[in-house]
Formats: C-alpha cells, sequence, structure tokens
C-alpha cells in the first residue's frame, strides 16, 4: 500500500521520535497549549514579576471559573463537530432571569436551579434543532444565541443588582486556604470548586464511559459511529444539553462572583470559549482533543489579559488582536496534524 | 453439508423508493456454517436487500425471521442486537481512534471506574489474534493501517458483537491478491465457527472460490437459490442478466479485427514524456482504432492518458495532429481538438453526486461552450435522450440524481457526456472498474461500435483480457515507459502480455506474479 510508504520520507535520525509522535499526533496541540501557558508564565514572571504567586495564579483560576465551566461545555459539543454559540446569550438570559426572581422573592437556591435548567433547555432546544430537524449547529445555535439575548433585553436592559445579604454570594465568596506572607495567600471560591468538578467529571465521562466514546466515534465519522450501531441521536442530543446546561452552571458561577446581572452580560463569550477549546488542542473538525487542554486554553486567554494589564503600555484593545493571534498559531498548527494524519 | 434451519429467512421482501420498485417479493436464506453469495448486476437490489437486512431500510412488505422469530429491524442497532453485523465496501471505522477502541466500541469493557482500559485493549488484542491480526498493537492508532487491513479490523469489531449473521458488502474491492486471500482465510475460519456469512463481489473468481450457496437477484426480483457447484459461470452470468451467455461469448471470440486505414494518424506524439510521470513515449493514435493501454497498476498508464489529454504538462516531445502542429497543454485545448478523457476515478473525477443524470451528462458540452452561453433546453433534452437510450441507461430518468444510479449506469452517463462532445479521440480510463458483468459488456461493446463509427479511442484498464479483447493495437507500458506495441489479432493474448512484460529487463518475478493475479481477477 503506498500510503503506508510515504510516511517513511523522514530522515533517519528522525525517525524512531517521528513515529512516537506519529503515535501521539493528537495530543501534539494539547502539549503546545501547555508550552504556551508555561511560557507566557515565565516570561510574565521575567518581565513583570508577582506571576509565580499563590494570590496571582488563585485570581487567575477565580476570574476564568466560569469560562473553563463554558469551555468544557463546548469541548463536548466541538469533539462530535458541532458548534454551540448560544452559551453567552444563554449565560444573560440565565442570569437576568435568576437575578430579578431573586428580587422578587424567591427561594435563591430554586432560582439557582432554574438557572441552569434554563441552560439545559436551550441546550436541548438546539440538540432538537439539529438531530431532528437537521439544521446546521451553526445556525441553530445562532438562532438560540439571537433568542436568549433578546429574551434577556425582554426582562431588563439594566444591571440586576443581586441583594448583598442573598445567600448565592457566598459561591463567590473567597476561601482562604493557605495564609502566606502578606496578601500572597491562596485562596478559593466555591465557584472555582465547581468548575474543577465538571472538569473532573467531564474528563470521566469523555474517557471513561461509552457516551464519551461515541462522543469521539461521530466526531471521527458520524456515518461510520451509526453503522457501528452507537446511540448516535442520542448522543448528539447529549452534548448540546451538556453545553446547555454547563452555560447555566457559568451564569451562576458568574453572577456569584459579580454579583449583578445584565442583558449584555456575555457578549462574545462563546467566541472566547470556542478560542480556549482550540487553542486547547480540540480539532474543530470533532474527533480529536481533550477537556484539561480546553482548561488550559481558558487559562492561557485569562492569563494574557493578566500580563496585557501588568505590562500597562499595550493598549487594551489590542487583546483581541493577541488572541487572534494566538488562535491563528494553533489552527494553523492543527492543520499541520491533520494534513499529517491524512497521509 | 446438512439441510440444517435457516438463521435468516427473508420471504416476500419489498421496498419501494419514490418511483421505483427496489425489491418485488425477493427471499433470502442464510444458513448458518455457510457462505452465501448475492449475485445480481449494479442496480439488481442487492444494496437494498442487504439494507433491509441491516436495518438501515424499513421494508414495505415481507417479513423477517431470524432464528424462526419474526423480527422487525428498525435501525442498526436492532440488527446488531439480533446478531447482525456488517463490513462495507467502504471502511466504516473511526480513524481518529485506535484500533483497539475501533474494535470494542460500544462493547468497552467496563469497571467501577467506567471503562477499564486495560481489559478493554486486552479483550480487542484477544478478538484480533482469533482472526490471525496479533501481530497489530491495539492502542496504535487505526489510521497507520494500510485500508485492507482496517478492512479486516472491521470484521474483528463484528465478532465482539457475536454476531451469528456477518454481511460482507464487496469487501473485496479495494484489496490486492494476497489481501483477498488472507480475508478469506477469515471468512472460512468464522465459517467454520458456525457464523452464516452474506458475502457480495463482482469477482466470480471470487464467489466460486467461497460460497456454497448464491442467490441471483435481477431487476429487483428474485431469480434463484443455487447450490454453487450446480451452477456453472455461464449459466450465473445468464441468471444474472437475463441474456443468453452467446452475447458475451461473441465480443470473446472477436477475430476479425478492424482494417486500418493507410491515412496519416489523427494523432501522434514523438517522444512525448515528462519527469516523474512517463518516460519519451511515441504514440499514434488513426481514426477507428482501439489502442489499449496494458500495464501493470503504477506502469504510467493514467499518466500517459493525462499527458495525451494535456491535464499534465509534457516537458518534452511534439504532437501532430492532422499533420499539423498541436500544442495541447490543457484540457481545454484537448477538447477544442476533439480529444475527451473519462477519467478513473468516477466518484471523485467523474459524476458530480447531487446533479441530475442530464445535467451530468451535459457537462462537457456546456464546459466547451463557456458558462455564458448556456445550452437550450432543448437542444440538452436531445443530447440527453439520444445518449441515455444508446447506452441503455437504468433507469432511463434524466431527472433523477445521478448518485441514485449504480455504478455500472454512471458509468454510462460519463462516457456519454464525452460522446456529447463529438471527440474525434476518446481516452477511457478504467470504463469498466467496479461494475457489474452486464453493464461492462455492454460497454465493451459500444466502444467497439464507436470504433466501427471512425472514432479514436485509447483504451486503459488494468484488466489485461479486457485490453486484449478490446484492442486492434495494445500498448504496454512498465515502470513508466513504453516497452511493447503489439497489433492485436491472433496470437495475442493476456498470457502474451504478461510474458512481455515478465521478460522485460530482469524479469521482476514479484511483479509477474502481481500479472497473473491481475489477470485471474
Amino acid at each position: 500500500m503506498s500510503t503506508l510508504t510515504t510516511t517513511r520520507t523522514e530522515p533517519t535520525g528522525a525517525r524512531a521520535l517521528a513515529k512516537r509522535l506519529s503515535l501521539h499526533l493528537d495530543t501534539l496541540p494539547t502539549a503546545a497549549a501547555v508550552a504556551i501557558f508555561i511560557g507566557m508564565i515565565v516570561y510574565g514572571e521575567a518581565a513583570y514579576g508577582r506571576i509565580v504567586q499563590f494570590n496571582t495564579l488563585s485570581n487567575l483560576l477565580i476570574n476564568n471559573a466560569h469560562l473553563i465551566i463554558l469551555a468544557v461545555g463546548l469541548t463536548f459539543v466541538i469533539l462530535t463537530g458541532g458548534i454551540d454559540l448560544s452559551v453567552g446569550a444563554v449565560i444573560a438570559f440565565s442570569s437576568v432571569a435568576g437575578v430579578m426572581l431573586m428580587n422578587a422573592g424567591w427561594n435563591p437556591w430554586l432560582a439557582v436551579l432554574l438557572m441552569v435548567l434554563i441552560g439545559t433547555a436551550f441546550g436541548a432546544a438546539s440538540g432538537v434543532l439539529v438531530q431532528h430537524f437537521h439544521v446546521q449547529p451553526f445556525i441553530a445555535t445562532l438562532a438560540m444565541m439571537f433568542l436568549g439575548r433578546g429574551l434577556a433585553s425582554i426582562l431588563s436592559t439594566v444591571p440586576e443588582r443581586l441583594a448583598d445579604d442573598s445567600p448565592v454570594r457566598s459561591l463567590g465568596a473567597q476561601i482562604k486556604v493557605y495564609d502566606g506572607p502578606k496578601v500572597n495567600d491562596v485562596v478559593l471560591t466555591p465557584g472555582v470548586i465547581i468548575a474543577a468538578v465538571v472538569v473532573v467529571a467531564a474528563f470521566f465521562v469523555l474517557h471513561r464511559t461509552r457516551m464519551g466514546r461515541t462522543v469521539y466515534a461521530i466526531g471521527g465519522s458520524e456515518q461510520s459511529a451509526a453503522l457501528m450501531g452507537l446511540p448516535v441521536a442520542a448522543t448528539k442530543m447529549w452534548v448540546y444539553i451538556i453545553s446547555g446546561t454547563l452555560s447555566g452552571l457559568a451564569a451562576v458561577v458568574y453572577t456569584a462572583r459579580l454579583g449583578s446581572a445584565q442583558n449584555i452580560t456575555g457578549i462574545g463569550w462563546e467566541l472566547d470559549a470556542i478560542a480556549a477549546t482550540v487553542i486547547g488542542g480540540t480539532l474543530l473538525t470533532g474527533g480529536a482533543g481533550f477537556v484539561l487542554g480546553s482548561v488550559v486554553g481558558a487559562l492561557v486567554l485569562g492569563l494574557m489579559n493578566v500580563l496585557i494589564t501588568r505590562d500597562g503600555g499595550i493598549p487594551p484593545e489590542a487583546t483581541t488582536i493577541i488572541t487572534g493571534g494566538i488562535l491563528l498559531v494553533f489552527v494553523l498548527l492543527q492543520r499541520a496534524v491533520l494534513a499529517r494524519r491524512r497521509e | 453439508m446438512s439441510e440444517s434451519l435457516p438463521i435468516v429467512e427473508m420471504a416476500g421482501i419489498s421496498i419501494s423508493f419514490p418511483g421505483v420498485k427496489a425489491l418485488d417479493e425477493v427471499g433470502l436464506r442464510l444458513f448458518p456454517g455457510e457462505v452465501h453469495t448475492l449475485m445480481g448486476e449494479n442496480g439488481a437490489g442487492k444494496s437494498t436487500l442487504i439494507k433491509a437486512l441491516t436495518g438501515v431500510y424499513r421494508i414495505d412488505e415481507g417479513e423477517i425471521r431470524i432464528s424462526g422469530e419474526p423480527r422487525l429491524l428498525g435501525g442498526t442497532a436492532d440488527a446488531q442486537h439480533a446478531g447482525i453485523s456488517t463490513v462495507y465496501q467502504e471502511v466504516n471505522l473511526c480513524s481518529n481512534l485506535t484500533i483497539g477502541e475501533n474494535v470494542m466500541l460500544g462493547h468497552e469493557v467496563r469497571g467501577a471506574a467506567g471503562i477499564n482500559w486495560r481489559a478493554t485493549h486486552r479483550a480487542a488484542g484477544e478478538t484480533l489474534e482469533k482472526l490471525g491480526l496479533g501481530h497489530l498493537n491495539p492502542k496504535q492508532a487505526l489510521a497507520t493501517l494500510p485500508l485492507a487491513v482496517q478492512q479486516l479490523v472491521a470484521i474483528s469489531r463484528s465478532m465482539v458483537a457475536q454476531c451469528k449473521v456477518l454481511i460482507l458488502d464487496e469487501p473485496t474491492s479495494s484489496l490486492d491478491a494476497n489481501e483477498v486471500e488472507q480475508l478469506f482465510t477469515v471468512i472460512r475460519s468464522l465459517r467454520d465457527q458456525g457464523v452464516a456469512i452474506l458475502f457480495v463481489s463482482h469477482f466470480l473468481d471470487q464467489v466460486y472460490a467461497i460460497s456454497d450457496r448464491l442467490t441471483v437477484l435481477r431487476n429487483g426480483r428474485f431469480e434463484g437459490e443455487y447450490r454453487t457447484h450446480e451452477l456453472d459461470r455461464a449459466q450465473l452470468i445468464s441468471k444474472m442478466i437475463g441474456k443468453d451467455v452467446d452475447a458475451l461469448k461473441s465480443l470473446d471470440a472477436k477475430g476479425a479485427r478492424r482494417v486500418r486505414s493507410d491515412a496519416a494518424p489523427l494523432y501522434s506524439a514523438k517522444g512525448i514524456g515528462r519527469k516523474g510521470a512517463i518516460e519519451e513515449i511515441d504514440i499514434d493514435l488513426h481514426r477507428g482504432e482501439v489502442v489499449g493501454l496494458a500495464g501493470l497498476l503504477g506502469s504510467g498508464r493514467t499518466e500517459l492518458a493525462r499527458l495525451i489529454y494535456g491535464a499534465d504538462r509534457p516537458d518534452t516531445g511534439e504532437v501532430t495532429m492532422n499533420d499539423e502542429k498541436a500544442e495541447i497543454t490543457s484540457p481545454a485545448k484537448a477538447l477544442a481538438r476533439r480529444i475527451a478523457f473519462s477519467s478513473e476515478n468516477r466518484r471523485d473525477e467523474g459524476i458530480i453526486r447531487d446533479l441530475s443524470v442530464r445535467e451530468n451528462l451535459i457537462l462537457a458540452v456546456q464546459a466547451r461552450r463557456g458558462w455564458a452561453r448556456p445550452l437550450p433546453r432543448r437542444e440538452q433534452d436531445a443530447i440527453v435522450e439520444k445518449y441515455v437510450s444508446a447506452l441503455g441507461v437504468r433507469p432511463a430518468d434524466p431527472e433523477r440524481p445521478i448518485r441514485l444510479l449504480s455504478g455500472g449506469n454512471q458509468q454510462k452517463v460519463l462516457l456519454g457526456r464525452w460522446l456529447a462532445t463529438e471527440p474525434d479521440i476518446l481516452i477511457l480510463d478504467e470504463p469498466t472498474r467496479g461494475i457489474d458483468i452486464g453493464a461492462k459488456a455492454e460497454i465493451q461493446e459500444y466502444v467497439a461500435g464507436l470504433a466501427d463509427d471512425g472514432l479514436s479511442v485509447l483504451f486503459i484498464s488494468s484488466e489485461i483480457e479486457e485490453v486484449v479483447r478490446q484492442s486492434d493495437r495494445i500498448v504496454v507500458l512498465k515502470d513508466h515507459r513504453k516497452i511493447a506495441e503489439l497489433e492485436g489479432g491472433q496470437g495475442v493474448s493476456a498470457e502474451s502480455i504478461v510474458n512481455v512484460i515478465a521478460e522485460d529487463g530482469l524479469g521482476d518475478p514479484s511483479a509477474d506474479t502481481a500479472v497473473r493475479e491481475e489477470v485471474t481477477t
């Protein structure tokens, strides 16, 4: 078979390495994301100082917990070869609705549950559109995005403040885990713990359950997966439900930290989450990627904002350009990997 | 073999698609421990019948009994639960996953902490071992395997599903002779384990080598069920095409060659070549003659054709047509000089799946006119009617999307597409590959007729026997160069061409056997 011999064009010395690499080709983009993250930390420490510190890294996690949760949800969807553009708008609707209900006297925890379920409902709607009405995921979730944003705006167009004594604020309360010198403490919030639980659960589902493996199989070839007798339709429904539910959860975590909700919250977050997932090594065509990579991707984006703030010289407007640049590098890297795989 | 009870019994199966009755009261019985071949031309309903059994299509009428129990199959998962596994012509695995995962997907070994990967890979390894694939590492990526081995992995997968019935839908079409042998070893061992195997193939030799029982379909109807040893090949073919066998044999025994006029050749190339594709070569094409290109796969047949057509630019040499110098450096220039080229890659370079038969047919004519001057509908219909009836395209519905046609009929449409440009020279690269014997005979007959009408045909096929049968003159290629040019007629046979190739140079023995194998398919 000529397809095999073409891969043997490596220089002799590097052959063994190349072979190892080709066996683990899928992990290459994720490894690159980790390398970039470490590189940014090293550069940040060298150039600005005070990066490798408990409080800086704690804040990085606290401020990006919601993005990590979103990125985990999108990892599921993107692994099947789909996309979910509605997550940012779902956060807006869910958080505005939740805070207004709490202020109207609902039991706060019931409202929190409803916030999560709003996400579930949006995800289920996207899933039905994609799976049963054969709407392109891009279009289906775009429709859900406009719907969510519109509903949020109908509810309120001003910031809805969470009452100062609301028990939901406790989800954003900082817990000192380790008391370092001065303010250099290890601090966590329940939001960070929720994000960590989500990540671990997602990892378990994707790597240790048949449903998770079906997600990967669908991304590899949906037709093959169906012919293998795997539950393709149900699994595709599930990934959108998971993504929607996690958006609802992210809305809870974010609202608890900020203490207010607004209809313009979360504009562009779906793109941040997609960027985090892609930077973390998940192929947009589906079938390859890791949920831990998406976490690293989210942290890369978060750390970049920290570094830009620290630098002071870079105008904040340039942030998106840098994000775009990093994204481009990763997409090109993935194309190279895909090209190798096709060989 | 004792007449045990059939494990699968399909009776009176009818399936209709809009406008077509794909299956009309068809029956099929599969017995444990037996290889059963489903035979029929393209479009006879084999795929439809298989899809009825695998739950892809719902049956309109009839009954499917599995182990005596009537079953309703609502989907592929249902069929798999009933113990029916399928390996398709195209490998349907996930190339992003490992070999072991592909074998075990949906049947992973699970423990308290979810999937137990070590046990899963071990189970995959054991399954592969049973089919003689013990040398494969289950943790390796599937994409690193050649297609043929992937096909075997797909079969191992059906073993994990504990299948009682294994359907192999043209599993051999992309395999070479050794790989086919390996596959057959696997099939035989499964048969001996009591699995009922349904096998579909166009290759008669393979059918006779492996199967115990045959069911023949024609035009969606049940033609008969036979023990393989009770039906010889000629009878089988006539059952499949519903025609007398003599029609086929007359083509075989074509004695009289066309007499070539002594006029100057229509096309004459002196020393054309292209680095890396084909060495400098002389070739003449005359009116009213079929020139065959014979040679092994990779000997430069297609490369030469592409050079003549201008799809690749020649580095050297010059071409004269009708005694004047011709620069054929692009397909557009070739078309302007009335050279047409039908590619070997029917699916990717030939048909446009979602367009109708009519749109596919007029494509080349339209391309020559340019997009600014659309062909009037009346002229389109005239062209379509002419070629659909001349070539016997079935079903004769010009508005049907071409992807719904069988391979042989798609090929006829492609042939029509190029004939519609009224070429002087027609290059046919593998026009009969992967199509059934009836359509093949029709195309061969039609091509012979074209040459009789004064067309110059360059005919390429990897079946050397077919080249011999079809051609008035045969150019033999080996390793990207011309090694002989033989006048067709008495004394030239597939064997003599094989000898020419084998005796050239050192006579690489492996190449020799490869030819023989190719000849036998």
